[in-house]
């Protein structure tokens, strides 16, 4: 059968599974647009690249499968970058295909030309540039591959124009992938498991620290099992939250910065940390030295080069986090009545719980919204949030039940994220409530996928908690700077719900308290459009607690204090 | 921190250098020298770098370099039985007066004159780190115009 590089990439994407990508045409990739025009692959056709990049990211991460998007050569390519960069941070599978110039044209400075594979180096787990259509149909095969196993991460595909333009003779190939470099992670040491299994056996105080790689590993039930089999609390780092039940009595919330206290606190008691799919990042281990300096600690991950690379480790465990799990539950037998290390746990979350000061003048609180969000969904949602104070209110306030209910950008903590990857969400889960909760800052980042939502009837409901303040920036000048309020009020603003109206979605604008609920509700009724509700909310409201930068993580500053 | 040997297998393909190096540039590694060249299978390329750090340093060297799709292998020859050469190209200044001088400093370190200009040779010498070293101090008082070392290559000795 002859066919065009193009063609056979898109017998190669169905091959893989794929069934709706993100994208944006442009001059280079025109072969690749013209094969879409007659293929049944969904495609969705963003305002800007960089929402296609954040919209596959939302799909991953909604469905666990590989998000795809599309762009052209130069411009379209580079307004990839921060999406790929999201994704590599949060490990998050996906494979990007740009758009290049001809081979002849490659290294002439030709119009659009940008150096996407070296652009994209540091941010990728690999990237290719085809060079010959012979090799697409192998290359698309090995990038959906790494992309998904050990642990996942964005692939770009650079992909020139005449290389896809190029018939030739092609038969699917069903060989398996196979590349010298790169080996799938089977199996693990199990004479660690054994050792790790009798120290929690041991242990008097231990927590369960566990990472976005338990989500990555779809192990929500075999770390649930695990801890409450032997009664052990389990802390969630951002990226984590929703792998165990927030309302479960064994759930710390959020540990880190702007964790909650009873979480740091336990992990300054504990004496056996089960660190599970995390790789001991800043903002939740406060200062190095300060960080659970009375515990052992048991690190299991896939990447071998996490293991020590923070955080000295007692037993560490190189292996899939789902299988590791099982092997030490099989070992672990269960234990009845509670401890007095639960019972001091119960104490702190008595002594020590999130809440928030009430409003002065009748202003809506910001965490009430949050708090609102949560009664009206009851935990049955996909909550994804921008990046600032409105993200980790929402890590605070709203109490997940579900694993893959909470998208975010935890790494890079990208302002802009949050509504293009609900509108990955939603396309990918269309009976599912998406909500974003957004900044007045950040929304403003990527407003224009407005035009998207729209077109596509997609229902996502954007709650921007508008203080008129880049939030975070502000609380940071605010405690650390004097109060120098350099460059955050953004009181200059459009007006979004005119803007929502402008672009054919719904907008509401909430002021009071009182008019929370029937926002919500009028936003749930709304099935063929999305909504944006304007929350104007109390403009110096801060997050709390806090560990402040450079602290350790028991020393915290503020919030839940009777 | 001592200088460790690696000697990494990677795929011949363009841009893999790049990938290495932007691998040590990015997490802050020191590369003290680094050799490429291909190998008796023409598909892949052998590397020798040196590069200085404690143990755990090496590790996450190591770690790091093995999450490159197109590292096959790597060896820290640091502590094996291993053969080290480097080679290096030194012109130094001579005239009559220091001819003889100089000619038996290369005689002593089994090294070879390879050019003589009219006021200048150019001396090559192979051998391990410590050697190379040492010719180059020796020569340095007559007044070295240019230098050029190869870097390190390392075999492991037998059969392993």
């Amino acid at each position: 059968m002859k066919l065009k590089g193009a063609e056979i990439l898109l017998q190669c994407l169905k091959q893989e599974g794929v069934d709706t990508i993100f994208g944006y045409p442009g001059g280079q990739i025109l072969p690749v647009y013209d094969a879409l025009y007659s293929s049944d692959i969904r495609h969705i056709l963003v305002r800007h690249e960089q929402g296609a990049a954040h919209a596959a990211d939302g799909y991953a991460r909604a469905t666990g499968k590989v998000g795809v998007c599309i762009s052209t050569s130069g411009p379209g390519a580079t307004n990839l970058v921060t999406g790929i960069a999201t994704a590599y941070m949060d490990s998050i599978p996906m494979v990007c295909f740009t758009g290049q110039v001809g081979t002849s044209f490659i290294g002439k400075d030709a119009f659009q030309e940008a150096d996407i594979t070296g652009i994209t180096l540091p941010i990728t787990k690999h990237n290719y540039l085809i060079e010959r259509t012979e090799d697409v149909a192998k290359i698309v095969k090995e990038a959906f591959y790494i992309a998904r196993t050990n642990r996942p991460g964005p692939v770009v595909v650079d992909l020139p124009k005449d290389v896809m333009e190029r018939e030739i003779e092609y038969e699917p190939d069903r060989e398996e992938v196979n590349i010298k470099g790169y080996r799938v992670m089977k199996g693990f040491n199990t004479g660690q498991v054994i050792t790790a299994v009798e120290m929690i056996k041991e242990a008097r105080r231990p927590v369960i620290y566990a990472g976005g790689g338990v989500i990555a590993s779809n192990a929500s039930a075999e770390l649930r099992e695990l801890a409450e089999k032997r009664k052990i609390p389990v802390t969630a780092t951002l990226m984590a939250l929703g792998c165990f039940p927030s309302l479960n009595y064994l759930s710390l919330g959020m540990l880190g910065m702007h964790g909650t206290r009873y979480a740091n606190y336990a992990m300054g008691e504990s004496d056996l940390i089960i660190a599970v799919g995390v790789r001991f990042d800043d903002r939740v281990t406060g200062k190095i030295d300060g960080f659970a300096p009375n515990a052992k600690i048991i690190h299991i991950d896939i990447d071998a080069a996490e293991i020590g690379k923070n955080v000295n480790i007692n037993v560490p465990i190189v292996g899939d986090v789902k299988e590791v799990l099982q092997a030490i539950n099989k070992r672990l037998d269960e234990v009845e009545g509670s401890s007095e290390w639960l019972t001091a746990i119960d104490r702190w979350k008595d002594e020590f719980p999130i809440r928030y000061p009430a409003s002065v003048e009748g202003r809506i609180m910001p965490q009430e919204v949050i708090e609102r969000i949560y009664q009206r969904t009851q935990g049955e949602a996909i909550i994804t949030t921008e990046v600032g104070q409105n993200q980790m209110w929402t890590a605070q306030f709203y109490k997940f039940k579900h694993p893959r209910n909470f998208i975010t950008s935890g790494g890079l903590g990208t302002m802009g994220y949050g509504f293009p990857a609900a509108i990955g969400a939603q396309i990918a889960c269309p009976d599912k409530k998406v909500i974003d909760i957004a900044g007045d800052g950040s929304i403003q980042m990527n407003i224009q996928e407005l035009g998207t939502a729209v077109e596509y009837k997609l229902p996502v409901i954007i709650c921007i908690l508008n203080n008129q303040f880049l939030g975070m920036v502000r609380q940071w000048q605010g405690l650390f700077y004097e109060k120098r309020y350099s460059f955050v009020d953004i009181s200059h603003q459009p007006d979004f719900v005119k803007l929502a109206e402008a672009y054919g979605a719904i907008g509401i604008r909430v002021k009071k308290v009182e008019e929370i609920d029937d926002a919500l509700n009028r936003a749930f009724e709304t099935t063929d459009r999305p909504v944006v509700i304007d929350f104007w909310v109390e403009r110096e409201a801060d997050v709390f607690p806090m560990v402040p930068p450079g602290a350790a993580l028991t020393n915290m500053l503020g919030g839940g204090l009777k | 921190m001592r200088n460790h040997t690696l000697a990494v297998t990677v795929e011949n393909k363009p841009g893999v250098l790049t990938r290495v190096a932007t691998l040590f540039r990015r997490r802050g590694y020191n590369i003290d020298s680094l050799t490429v060249g291909t190998t008796e299978n023409p598909g892949i390329s052998r590397m020798t770098i040196v590069v200085q750090g404690d143990e755990s340093v090496i590790e996450q060297v190591t770690k790091q370099l093995y999450k490159l799709v197109d590292v096959i292998k790597i060896v820290d020859v640091t502590n094996e039985r291993a053969v080290d050469r480097e080679l290096v190209l030194i012109k130094v200044k001579a005239d009559n007066t220091v001819r003889a001088d100089i000619v038996q400093i290369v005689d002593i370190f089994r090294a070879r004159i390879v050019d003589i200009g009219r006021s200048s040779l150019i001396i090559e010498a192979t051998g391990d780190s410590g050697k190379i070293d040492a010719i180059e101090e020796s020569l340095r008082p007559f007044g070295i115009v240019e230098l050029v070392r190869t870097g390190k290559i390392s075999m492991v000795r037998g059969t392993k």
